[in-house]
């Protein structure tokens, strides 16, 4: 059977391509300082010195979309390599053991879905102020519960082989067992739930920064730059949209390139879809 | 009541069914014996009108005198259950597993012969009765994973008969049953069949099961017809060698080990792509002739009511 | 099925109280001095012992806390440092917005889910699906509050067909339905996309199921066979994620009442925030919580209720 790369995975790979190439270039060079402020070129319309415009203070709004894309991804990347460490860790020590180590950590697991992001993220803000860190924890451990049963379902799996069960009438320890055989095996389902949830945590820091819990002024933020344009609704409608269209770009490239990823990776899903 | 001439079903360029022709007669029971991929459950659903729609349908096809060969779906709904009626394989899955299954023979009742609900759940009763079910009212309010396989067999006979077909397609009735169980389905059908005047197609890979069920059978392979007779002569006398590899491969026919195995003739059905040109059987056929692989043999009568499509047919007085 | 329900019942009666004391040690511990955390850090100590001493902040901590569960089961949240007035009349008072809101949002998703995606399975591999498929693909990828942004922009700002926000009450109910509207919509518009893909493959598979076949042969009309056979059989699945959605829904409808200022719940807990008023974000982080958890617990009842296969396992 000859299996063609799905296009999901090279729409969604060349979106992703392409928001990781606008975010590392605005680290060295963006059209102007996003920061600076030109109060006469207020509500500019788009033309060849400004691209998109320029906003309610005379920023330039191009290089506050590419220096908020640093933020987006730098948030989604910490949140879920947080989440899914600790998460990956819970699994795979569930499935090693199993017994009451298992009954905790699923207990653990249920309990986690009972709070969407935004919860924990509003419980965090009450406690210590908004910030984007406390963004960050929240959305890192709305993670956890979900890397934790990924990983214990593929784990559980590769328990059973027989290279597996070689190492283990070897003398092998659980943990080193994990370590060696376990872990390896059950990269490509972790790797790719991590693509998908990157597009989860995105959509979660924007509406964190629109909420005002996570990235606060002057910290350039597509969700803060929403909540901003959506009081100037009347006067400049246009700086509602792009950093919109900004989030559903990179929402859907890592959305797509996590479902291309998965129907490469996992033949019996590709099979049931054909 | 049922005149097929030369039907043929192609998927893209391989052809299902070959040139094949059938006739049925009101009250007459035909067997369509087979290996799997022969044809034989394609045949049944062509009857139905249940082809894919990938599937491309050639010949002539009449029920009741109407021609449906070409005829849509909504057509061949007005002919479903109403005047041919089908039963499956699998009684664990053809039910559905969220309705009580007396809500399931009603619901034809209800639709198709406009039955209030009463006299629907009267007649419903009486059809669970006649099928053999013991204990109908009680049945009828249970849900098909609460009974057994031959139960679930029993009540989806109830449903095909529900508006009166006259013609009950059974595909394979007993395959999924102990064989007892399989024993009683199979007099279950002749007995309805007689009682009811009802043609009866009865697909099946198992000869014995074929044998008592019964009067005239047609043995497929691949996808065409290669003998057909009355059961008793082709059982007693076959004459296309497919056939007599099936016999010669078929279990003692003793009742106490009525076995559902597989046939075993020497090889394997060919995948439709590779089937050969001439006789689809050549290559598998120990008496095989340098014109098989090339010429496909046509079905030559022997009798009446008797033909086989072979080259190497004995004397025809016999 | 006594045992099934009593099981799934000291279940979900271990999660409420598990996730009253994560929000509780989350709130109280966490931060160190909740006087400090009310006051800000540059309050004097004699304030702060002050307020300690008036909402019992002195008390150990699980006599703290036993104090807080017990009051809350009855009712008692506690009362509101910043509004002075019970947490529980806030929360009464701001209800009537927060749940038809919700309901109605809940409502539009799985009708507008199921549909799509029921339409989507009849018409499987053709234009129809491709489109929903499509939109449902982009559904996933909108932040709901800037669907907001852009329907309000779209009849509130150009068309002037419906009110950018706010709410009147419910004197005037149709005023009230009418500002609720966009809202709905909002919600719906971005849950329903996820459950409308869930529909569609569950949908799918149902209908390569035999007793579609026998359907068939039973010569029932296809829209029979997809309204009576092939849907019902394809909710089992979905109500899972009917429950799933009810979070979103929940959480969705604080991002919205933000969006539109929406005097609800949601909206209560920003003030609550901003006013540095910690119990009363706490007893609605809790609320919420609950009703995310108990929805859960519903639909784990539902689809034994819905599916007799597993009432016959369970009895």
């Amino acid at each position: 059977m000859i299996r063609r790369a799905p296009v999901n995975l090279w729409i969604g790979g060349a979106l992703v391509a392409m928001m990781t190439a606008i975010a590392l270039l605005s680290l060295v060079w963006t059209p102007y300082d996003h920061t600076l402020l030109d109060i006469p070129a207020k509500f500019a319309a788009p033309s060849a010195e400004h691209w998109l415009g320029t906003d309610q203070l005379g920023r330039d709004v191009v290089s506050l979309l590419m220096a908020a894309s640093v933020n987006s991804l730098t948030v989604a990347f910490v949140a879920v390599g947080l989440g899914g460490a600790i998460g990956t860790l819970l699994g795979l020590a569930a499935s090693a053991w199993g017994g009451w180590v298992e009954a905790i950590v699923m207990r653990l697991v249920d309990l986690g879905f009972a709070f969407p992001a935004l919860l924990f993220a509003i419980m965090l803000a009450a406690a210590f102020g908004p910030s984007l860190s406390n963004a960050i924890l929240a959305i890192a451990f709305i993670n956890i519960p979900v890397f934790a049963r990924v990983a214990r379902g593929a784990a559980n799996q590769i328990w059973t082989r027989d290279f597996v069960l070689a190492g283990q009438a070897a003398g092998m320890g659980r943990a080193a067992l994990t370590r060696d055989h376990i872990l390896p095996n059950i990269a490509a389902p972790i790797i790719v739930q991590a693509t998908i949830e990157f597009a989860v945590a995105i959509l979660a820091e924007a509406a964190l920064s629109y909420l005002g819990l996570g990235a606060q002024p002057p910290m350039p933020s597509w969700g803060r730059m929403l909540s901003e344009a959506q009081t100037l609704m009347y006067l400049a409608p246009e700086l509602a949209i792009y950093p919109g269209l900004c989030i559903i770009l990179a929402v859907l490239g890592f959305g797509l390139l996590g479902d291309g990823l998965r129907d490469v990776t996992d033949p019996r899903l590709a099979r049931t879809r054909a | 009541m049922i005149r097929a001439s030369g039907i043929t079903v192609r998927f893209g360029s391989h052809a299902a069914l070959r040139d094949v022709s059938l006739q049925l007669d009101p009250g007459q029971r035909l067997g369509i014996v087979g290996e799997s991929g022969s044809g034989k459950s394609m045949l049944g659903l062509t009857l139905m009108g249940m082809l894919p729609s990938s599937a491309k349908l050639d010949g002539q096809l009449h029920v009741d005198g109407q021609d449906m060969s070409t005829a849509a779906d909504r057509q061949w709904r007005s002919l479903r259950a109403r005047r041919v009626a089908m039963v499956f394989q699998e009684p664990a899955s053809a039910l559905n597993p969220l309705r009580r299954v007396g809500d399931t023979v009603m619901e034809p009742l209800r639709l198709h012969l406009r039955l209030d609900r009463k006299a629907a759940q009267q007649r419903m009763l009486e059809l669970l009765d006649e099928t053999g079910i013991q204990e109908p009212a009680l049945k009828a309010r249970q849900y098909p994973h609460e009974l057994s396989g031959g139960q679930r067999q029993r009540v989806l006979i109830a449903l095909a008969l529900a508006c009166d077909p006259a013609l009950l397609i059974a595909d394979e009735p007993t395959t999924a049953l102990d064989a007892h169980v399989g024993l009683r389905i199979t007099e279950l059908l002749v007995r309805l069949a007689r009682d009811r005047g009802m043609a009866l197609v009865f697909i099946s890979h198992d000869l014995a099961a074929v044998a008592r069920t019964v009067d005239d059978v047609a043995v497929m392979y691949g996808g065409e017809v290669v003998e057909r007779g009355p059961v008793a002569e082709v059982l007693r006398a076959p004459q296309h060698p497919y056939t007599q590899g099936l016999l010669a491969a078929r279990p003692p026919l003793d009742a106490g080990q009525l076995r559902r195995r597989l046939p075993v003739v020497p090889g394997n059905v060919p995948a439709m792509a590779d089937l050969p040109l001439g006789c689809r059987f050549a290559g598998r056929c120990h008496v095989e002739l340098p014109r098989c692989a090339a010429t496909r043999p046509s079905e030559t009568s022997l009798s009446p009511g008797r033909s086989a499509a072979c080259h190497h047919l004995p004397d025809p007085s016999i | 099925m006594q045992v099934f329900l009593l099981r799934r019942s000291l279940g979900f009666l271990a999660t409420l109280f598990a996730v009253s004391v994560i929000v509780f040690l989350v709130m109280n511990v966490l931060p160190g001095d909740p006087a400090v955390t009310i006051l800000g850090i540059d309050s004097t100590e004699d304030a702060r012992a002050a307020l300690r001493a008036e909402l019992g902040l002195d008390r150990p901590l699980w006599q703290r806390y036993g104090a807080w569960v017990w009051d809350a089961v009855r009712g008692d949240f506690g009362t509101s440092y910043f509004f002075r007035v019970p947490v529980s009349e806030l929360i009464a008072e701001r209800l009537p917005l927060t749940l038809p809101l919700a309901a109605f949002g809940m409502l539009a998703t799985v009708t507008l889910g199921v549909t799509l995606g029921i339409i989507a399975a009849a018409q499987h591999g053709r234009p129809g699906d491709w489109a929903i498929m499509l939109l449902s693909q982009l559904g996933i990828a909108i932040p709901a509050f800037w669907l907001s942004i852009l329907l309000v922009l779209l009849f509130a700002v150009k068309l002037r067909w419906l009110p950018p926000g706010g709410f009147p009450g419910w004197d005037d109910p149709v005023l009230a339905l009418r500002s609720l509207i966009l809202p709905t919509a909002a919600l719906a518009l971005v849950q329903s996309a996820v459950l409308a893909r869930v529909t569609r493959s569950s949908a799918l598979e149902v209908m390569r199921l035999d007793f579609v076949r026998t359907a068939r042969a039973t010569g029932l009309a296809p829209r029979r066979i997809l309204g009576r056979h092939i849907l019902p059989n394809a909710l089992v699945p979905i109500v899972t994620i009917v429950g799933m959605q009810v979070a979103g829904v929940v959480t969705g409808t604080i991002v919205i009442e933000n969006v539109f200022y929406l005097p609800g719940l949601g909206r209560l807990v920003f003030q609550s925030i901003a006013n540095r008023d910690l119990f009363t974000v706490q007893a609605l982080v809790v609320l919420f919580a609950a009703i995310v958890v108990t929805a859960n617990f519903l639909v784990d009842i539902a689809y034994v209720l819905i599916d007799p296969r597993l009432k016959g396992r369970l009895a």
